[in-house]
């Protein structure tokens, strides 16, 4: 017999859990003691939603699944927006909360907050724990449900009393959930299908989406363009999936995409949706037309294949598992008048310099500064496209940000999990300077615990991204505006952080060589001009 | 296929808690129309089943079917063929009843084979069992005589013949 907290972090460590980031309270204090004796790395953030996001990086660095803890109540529900975004871009997490006393449940006490409710809809699982004995093979169940199919945070709440009884110990070696068996193989009838509507195809185009990076299903995918001679565009969150410098290699497309990436969707009559959602944003700057085109749809959760466009083949199972099949039996396509129209429609991005920053320049710079396996984290609004267009993500870097929720704030804390996860990889966080000061607190936690990490902020004082919706629709500008912005250089400095403030392109080279060459965190500021335009 | 088909789901569930908040709150959430849901225990103890009713087109019904499979504790969903099915519903009804009215009602409770469960000086309280058209057809007959209270289960299902959901493959289950 252990108690349950002890049991739990048993639990944790017996997954191959080494970080887990969190904030205690009153609730979850049987909990913390438990990990305060273990060896499990506990990195205090400085609000739950930072948890969240650390773990998302995390979790996306490391290809593990992320743990966050909060205590009961409004822990629970600052954890909410990062629940959200996680389970919107299919990160597994698993995340522990406390909860009031089991006899008190349901009489509105202190601190009590129906968790497990208010997360339901965006959790793939979760658990109000009722019975301390069930605790162990609830764990189990939780980290496999969170890292097995599609990916997603699972929730366990864990009443204050459950945590400090005693119960048997025993993890178990194996998870049997009636309801719960993922597709893995793909169908061998539709594999074949598939070939044959790629066969026929004169303009067939593969769309790699965030499945490809989540699966790590790369060499796959790049096997599969070789041998097949099909080029590939990309969505956001497929940022990654196929390496940027490969003659197949068309581009990112989507409603923030590259217009010749999106033109090239328009003139393919197949697509091989790979891992792809084709969420609103995707296919919103291309107008995907199931009815001018035919359509492989690949993708683990069946309920994404069909439900925004019809698909002539959908094929279910792990990327990496299906397209190993079909890389064994495709055909070379001659593809060479396709990839010829194709490379005569990209454009060459040209860089003007004005008296500001040209933040797309800055990222230029930076992306050609970065080693080999730099992980750039984008936060959410202009910077997030600056960064995604133009960051060149070479096989072996890394792209992440917040791509089904759009979650400002998300860039700082989710690079800190990543610095975590890849200590001896670079790690750069962009974001503007509402997001930055969305997240601005997780500086205590980058001091605290010495995160080398290099912060990138776009001042143009404004929320940019909204402000360019305005003026565009309304005809309206400067309604909105970051007034009072602090100085973030000295802000860093006050946590002991150091930074540089940059004015115009001349001094970006030197700034950033500055940024990569401190060992520990670094702030380059660049003031940018609010008219600055995303695309 | 007309837009609006009526469809008769019928899901094994883990019976836990929470799981009807689920499968409800997923309905209300993705904005599908729920006609009627019923549940309870099973054969297994550990597992219930849902009957629900819901209208949607061929679109509507996959994705209802996909996003219902998604849930951890749903073990299995079918979309029960109405020709190949026995649909039934329970229905209490409390009608007025005095005296110069009551041998009417008790003929057609009869004429329906449903039972009186409650007589008091001023109304009837009659059970009856049926496909949806039987209740209908009842609940118009009663009309006249003024009705109380209706309270109805919800349409409960099951398959004609010797098959069981469980033979079915889980959506998506290789073969
Ligand atoms: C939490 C949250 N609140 C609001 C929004 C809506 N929103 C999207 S982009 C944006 C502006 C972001 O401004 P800033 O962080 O300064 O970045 P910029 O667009 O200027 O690069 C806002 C408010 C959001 N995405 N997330």
């Amino acid at each position: 017999m252990l108690k349950a907290a002890e049991a739990i972090v048993r639990f944790l460590v017996e997954e191959g859990v080494d970080t887990v980031f969190g904030y205690p309270g009153g609730y979850i204090v049987h909990v913390y003691e438990a990990l305060r004796k273990s060896d499990i790395r506990h990195i205090l953030v400085r609000q739950e939603s930072a948890a969240a996001h650390s773990a998302n990086g995390y979790a996306r660095v490391s290809g593990k699944t992320g743990v966050c803890i909060a205590t009961s109540g409004p822990g629970a529900t600052n954890l909410i927006t990062g629940i959200a975004t996680a389970y919107m871009d299919s990160i597994p997490l698993v995340v522990l909360t406390g909860q009031v006393p089991s006899s008190m449940i349901g009489r509105d006490v202190f601190q009590e907050a129906d968790i497990t409710g208010a997360t339901e809809s965006f959790t793939k699982h979760n658990y109000l724990v009722k019975d301390a004995s069930q605790l162990p093979r609830i764990f189990r169940e939780a980290f496999h449900i969170a890292s097995t199919g599609r990916p997603g945070p699972v929730l366990i709440d864990l009443p204050h009393d459950i945590q400090a009884e005693d119960i048997p110990c025993n993890y178990p070696e194996t998870v049997q959930i009636t309801g719960y068996k993922p597709t893995v193989k793909g169908h061998a009838g539709q594999i074949k299908r598939a070939l044959k509507a790629i066969a026929e195809s004169e303009r067939p185009l593969i769309l790699a989406g965030g499945g490809v990076n989540l699966s790590r299903a790369h060499a796959e995918l790049l096997t599969f363009s070789e041998k097949s001679g099909i080029p590939v565009v990309h969505t956001l969150m497929g940022k990654g999936a196929f390496p940027s410098n490969h003659a197949h290699y068309v581009g990112m497309i989507g409603t923030h995409g590259f217009s010749y990436a999106n033109e090239a969707v328009r003139m393919a009559d197949l697509m091989v949706f790979i891992g792809a959602r084709i969420a609103d944003r995707t296919a919103g700057g291309t107008q995907i037309l199931p009815e001018n085109m035919s359509i492989v749809h690949i993708d683990v959760d069946p309920a994404e294949i069909g439900k925004i466009v019809g698909t002539q083949v959908p094929l279910v199972g792990d990327l990496g598992q299906i397209l190993k099949k079909m890389n064994e039996k495709i055909k070379r396509k001659d593809t060479s008048a396709w990839l010829e129209t194709l490379g005569t429609m990209k454009t060459e991005e040209t860089y003007k310099t004005g008296s500001l920053v040209n933040p797309k320049k800055a990222i230029r710079v930076l992306s050609g500064k970065l080693n080999d396996t730099a992980i750039m984290v984008a936060d959410v609004g202009q910077n997030q496209f600056w960064t995604a267009r133009h960051f060149d993500d070479l096989p072996g870097r890394k792209f992440m940000t917040s791509g089904g929720m759009g979650t400002m704030g998300y860039g700082i804390p989710a690079a800190v999990g990543a610095k975590i996860a890849a200590p001896e990889r670079q790690v750069v966080a962009v974001t503007g300077d509402g997001g930055f000061q969305m997240s601005i607190f997780e500086l205590g936690t980058i001091a605290a615990n010495n995160i080398d990490l290099k912060m990138v902020l776009f001042n143009n004082s404004h929320l940019g991204m909204v402000r360019e919706i305005q003026k565009r629709v309304f005809g309206q500008t400067g309604h909105i505006a970051l007034e009072k912005n602090p100085n973030f250089v000295m802000l860093a400095s006050a946590y002991g952080i150091k930074g540089v403030r940059v004015t115009s392109d001349d001094e970006l080279e030197a700034a950033f060589d500055q940024a990569l060459g401190h060992k520990g965190p670094f702030l380059v500021e660049c003031v940018v001009d609010p008219d600055e335009s995303t695309l | 296929m007309s837009v609006n088909n009526r469809h008769v789901l019928s899901v094994l569930v883990e019976n836990q808690a929470g799981v009807l908040s689920r499968v409800s709150g997923l309905f209300s959430r993705r904005g599908y129309n729920i006609d009627s849901l019923s549940v309870g225990v099973t054969e297994d103890p550990a597992i219930s089943r849902m009957t629900i009713v819901v209208k949607g087109d061929r679109y509507i019904l996959e994705q209802i079917k996909k996003q219902l499979n998604k849930l951890i504790d749903v073990i299995k969903v079918i979309d029960l063929d109405k020709d190949k099915s026995v649909f039934r519903e329970l229905m209490l009804i409390k009608v007025n009843a005095r005296e110069n009215s009551r041998a009417s009602i008790i003929e057609i409770v009869d004429i329906f084979r449903a039972s009186v469960v409650d007589v008091s000086n001023e109304t009837l309280t009659v059970e009856m069992t049926g496909d949806e058209d039987k209740i209908e057809a009842f609940i118009s007959l009663m009309k006249p005589y003024g009705i109380r209270e209706i309270v109805r289960t919800g349409l409960t299902a099951l398959e004609r013949g010797s098959k069981e959901i469980k033979s079915y493959k889980k959506y998506g289950e290789e073969d």
